[in-house]
C-alpha cells in the first residue's frame, strides 16, 4: 500500500551551473553566478541562478528601489524614526493618496505627493518588468505569454490606482500604501458601494481565483501522480503523447467524464489565471462609476433578496 | 461515446476497493465502481431535496433559491424537515457524494497505476466544506452556524459572519489564504504561460525545451524550480489555500469571538516585548 509518492526529491546530482540557451540579440551579458541550494534541490531544480540584468531589469530594480523607499521613509518617518515603533506598527502604518479635494492635480508632498510619486515609480517599475518579461522571451525565441497573462495582472493595478481614479476625478480614490490601511480600503469600498458580492464581475473574478486554486491543484496533483511514467517532461509529452498522458487524460475521463490534453490544461490554467485579475479589473472598474450601489443593483435586476438578509445568530 | 483512440487497452478490470468486479465497468466515458454507485445515489438524492426544499420556498428564481440551515433553538438537535432539516439531510448527502467522489478517484487511480495525488487534494477541498458546515457548528454549539444553500445567500452569509467579527480581512488564517489564494494563481499564471510559450514559439520558429524553460525563468527572477518542481509548488500553494481557508473560519467563533481587529491590539501592539 505505501509506495513513493514523489512529493520530494531524494537523490540531488551536481555538475556544473547550467549556464543556459543562447539567447539572441543580447544587449547585456547574462550574468557569471550561480550556485547550489540542497534545501531547493528537495523540491525542484538545485541551481540558483545566473540571473540576466539587461537595461529593464536595472530600470525597474531602480524604480522599484525608489518607489519602496519613498513609502518605507514616509512610514519610518511617521513613527519618529524610531526603528522598534517602525517594527511595531508596520502594519498600521501607511503612505495615504490626497484627500479629494485636490482631485487630479499634484498635491504638497506630505498630503499624498509623496504617494503620487510612489506610485508613479512603482508604475514604472511595473512596466519595465513587463518588457523584460517580454523582450526576454523574444530573445531566447519563445512565446510572449508569459507578459500578456502579468499584463492582466497590471490591468488590475493600473485599475485601482490609476483608470478608475481618474475616472473619478480625483487620486483621493486610489489605494493606499500599507497593510491594514489597504484592507481597510478594501472594507470600505465593499460597504460603500453596497456590497461588492452582488458585482457580477467580483464573481466572476472570485470564481476564476477558486478555479485557479482547484486547477493547479488537479493539475499539479494529477502530473505528480504520473511522474512516475514521465509525466513531468510535459513539453515532451505535448509534442509526442505518452502513457503517462494518456493515463492524466483518461483519469479524468473516467471522473468526470471530460479530459484536457497535455497541452490544453495549460490553456485552460492560462486563461483562468487570467480572467481572474482582468474580470477583477472590470469590476472594480465600473464600481461608483456605472454603478453606484451593487445591492440596488442586484434588487433591481431581481438577483438579490429585498430586505436585509438576517441570520439566526 | 467512443472511445479516445488510445483508451481500449487501458480499460481493464481490477483496482476496485469494494465490491470486486460487481461495478467494475463504464458507462458511457465515466468508471462507475462501487463509489460511482453510492455518488450517484447521494447526488441525486441531495438534488432531489434540494428541489424539495425550493418548492417550499417563495421562489423558483434560481439566484434566490435557499435551503438554509435550522434555527438556533434547534441547537445541535434534528430540525423538522422545512425548518433545516432539509439542510441536515442535504449536508449528510454532500458528504456522502464527496466522500464517494474521492474514494472513486482513489479506484480510479489504483486502476490507472497513478499515485493518489489527486484524492489527496480533492479531500482537502472536503475538509474545508466539513469544517463549514459540521466543525464549526458543532464547536458553536448549532447547526444554525452553517451556511445556507443558496447561490446570493451564501455570499449574504460570508458577509454577515465577516462583519460579526469586525473585518475578517484582519484574521491573520484569512490573511495567511488569501496569500496563497493569489500566489496559487500567479504560480499557474507562470507555469501556464511558460509551458505555452516554450510549445508555440512565433511562427517558423522550433518548439523549445525545459532548457529554454529554465533559462527563461533563471534570466528574469534568478531561479527555475524545474519541470517536476513547479508541480509540487502548486499543489502545495493550492492545498494551503484551502486549508487556511478552513483554519480561518473554525478559529472565528470557537476560539476568536470578538473583533479581529483587536486581535492585533492584544496580541501584536500588547506584547511585552516592546518595552524591552
Amino acid at each position: 500500500m505505501s509506495e513513493y509518492q514523489n512529493l520530494f526529491t531524494k537523490v540531488q546530482i551536481r555538475g556544473p551551473v547550467e549556464r543556459g540557451v543562447v539567447a539572441e540579440g543580447d544587449y547585456w551579458e547574462r550574468g557569471t553566478g550561480g550556485g547550489f541550494s540542497t534545501l531547493l534541490g528537495k523540491i525542484g531544480n538545485a541551481q540558483l541562478g545566473p540571473v540576466y540584468l539587461g537595461v529593464y531589469g536595472v530600470a525597474s530594480l531602480l524604480c522599484g528601489f525608489i518607489a519602496i523607499e519613498i513609502i518605507g521613509l514616509n512610514m519610518m518617518a511617521q513613527v519618529n524614526w524610531d526603528p522598534i515603533q517602525f517594527v511595531r506598527q508596520f502594519n498600521y502604518l501607511a503612505l495615504s493618496p490626497p484627500a479629494a479635494e485636490y482631485g487630479l492635480s499634484i498635491p504638497p508632498l506630505n498630503e499624498g505627493g509623496w504617494w503620487l510619486m510612489a506610485g508613479a515609480f512603482l508604475t514604472a517599475s511595473i512596466l519595465f518588468w513587463w518588457a523584460r518579461t517580454y523582450s526576454r522571451a523574444i530573445e531566447l525565441g519563445m512565446g510572449t505569454h508569459v507578459a500578456w497573462a502579468f499584463a492582466s495582472a497590471i490591468w488590475l493595478y493600473l485599475v485601482l490606482g490609476f483608470f478608475r481614479p481618474i475616472l473619478m476625478g480625483d487620486w483621493s480614490e486610489a489605494v493606499p500604501f500599507g497593510i491594514f490601511e489597504h484592507l481597510n480600503w478594501t472594507n470600505n469600498f465593499s460597504i460603500q458601494y453596497g456590497n461588492l458580492f452582488y458585482n457580477p464581475f467580483h464573481a466572476l473574478s472570485i470564481v476564476f481565483l477558486y478555479g485557479s486554486a482547484l486547477l493547479f491543484a488537479m493539475h499539479g496533483a494529477t502530473i505528480l501522480a504520473v511522474s512516475r511514467y514521465g509525466g513531468d517532461r510535459e513539453i515532451d509529452q505535448i509534442v509526442d503523447r505518452g502513457t503517462a498522458s494518456e493515463r492524466a487524460a483518461l483519469f479524468w475521463r473516467w471522473t468526470m467524464g471530460f479530459n484536457a490534453s497535455m497541452e490544453s490544461i495549460h490553456r485552460w490554467a492560462w486563461w483562468f489565471a487570467v480572467l481572474t485579475t482582468l474580470t477583477g479589473g472590470i469590476g472594480i472598474l465600473l464600481t461608483g462609476t456605472v454603478v453606484d450601489n451593487w445591492y440596488d443593483w442586484a434588487v433591481k435586476h431581481d438577483f438579490a433578496p429585498e430586505g436585509q438578509w438576517e441570520p439566526d445568530f | 461515446m467512443a472511445l479516445l483512440n488510445f483508451e481500449k487497452k487501458y480499460r481493464i478490470r481490477g483496482g476496485t476497493l469494494v465490491g470486486g468486479d460487481l461495478f467494475d465497468f463504464w458507462i458511457g466515458p465515466f468508471y462507475i465502481g462501487f463509489f460511482g454507485v453510492t455518488t450517484a445515489f447521494f447526488a441525486l438524492l441531495g438534488t432531489l431535496l434540494i428541489i424539495w426544499g425550493a418548492a417550499l420556498g417563495d421562489t423558483w428564481n434560481i439566484w434566490k433559491i435557499s435551503i438554509n440551515p435550522p434555527p438556533a433553538k434547534y441547537g445541535l438537535g434534528l430540525a423538522p424537515l422545512a425548518e433545516g432539516g432539509l439542510w441536515q439531510l442535504i449536508t449528510i448527502c454532500a458528504v456522502g457524494a464527496f466522500g464517494s467522489w474521492g474514494l472513486r478517484q482513489v479506484e480510479i487511480s489504483r486502476k490507472l497505476g497513478m499515485g493518489y495525488h489527486v484524492p489527496i487534494a480533492y479531500s482537502v477541498a472536503v475538509f474545508a466544506y466539513v469544517s463549514l458546515v459540521i466543525v464549526r457548528p458543532v464547536l458553536m454549539g448549532a447547526w444554525t452556524h452553517g451556511f445556507p444553500y443558496g447561490i446570493f445567500t451564501h455570499l449574504d452569509w460570508v458577509s454577515y459572519v465577516g462583519y460579526q467579527y469586525g473585518n475578517f480581512h484582519y484574521n491573520p488564517a484569512h490573511m495567511v489564504a488569501i496569500t496563497f489564494f493569489f500566489t496559487t494563481t500567479l504560480a499557474l499564471a507562470l507555469h501556464g504561460s511558460l509551458v505555452l510559450s516554450a510549445v508555440n514559439p512565433s511562427d517558423g520558429k522550433e518548439v523549445k525545451t525545459p532548457e529554454h524553460e529554465d533559462t527563461y525563468f533563471r534570466d528574469t527572477i534568478g531561479y527555475s524550480i524545474g519541470t517536476l518542481g513547479i508541480h509540487r509548488l502548486g499543489l502545495f500553494l493550492a492545498l494551503n489555500a484551502g486549508l487556511w481557508s478552513a483554519i480561518c473560519i473554525v478559529i472565528s467563533g470557537p476560539i476568536w469571538t470578538s473583533s479581529w481587529i483587536e486581535w492585533w491590539d492584544f496580541n501584536w501592539l500588547g506584547t511585552p516585548w516592546w518595552s524591552f
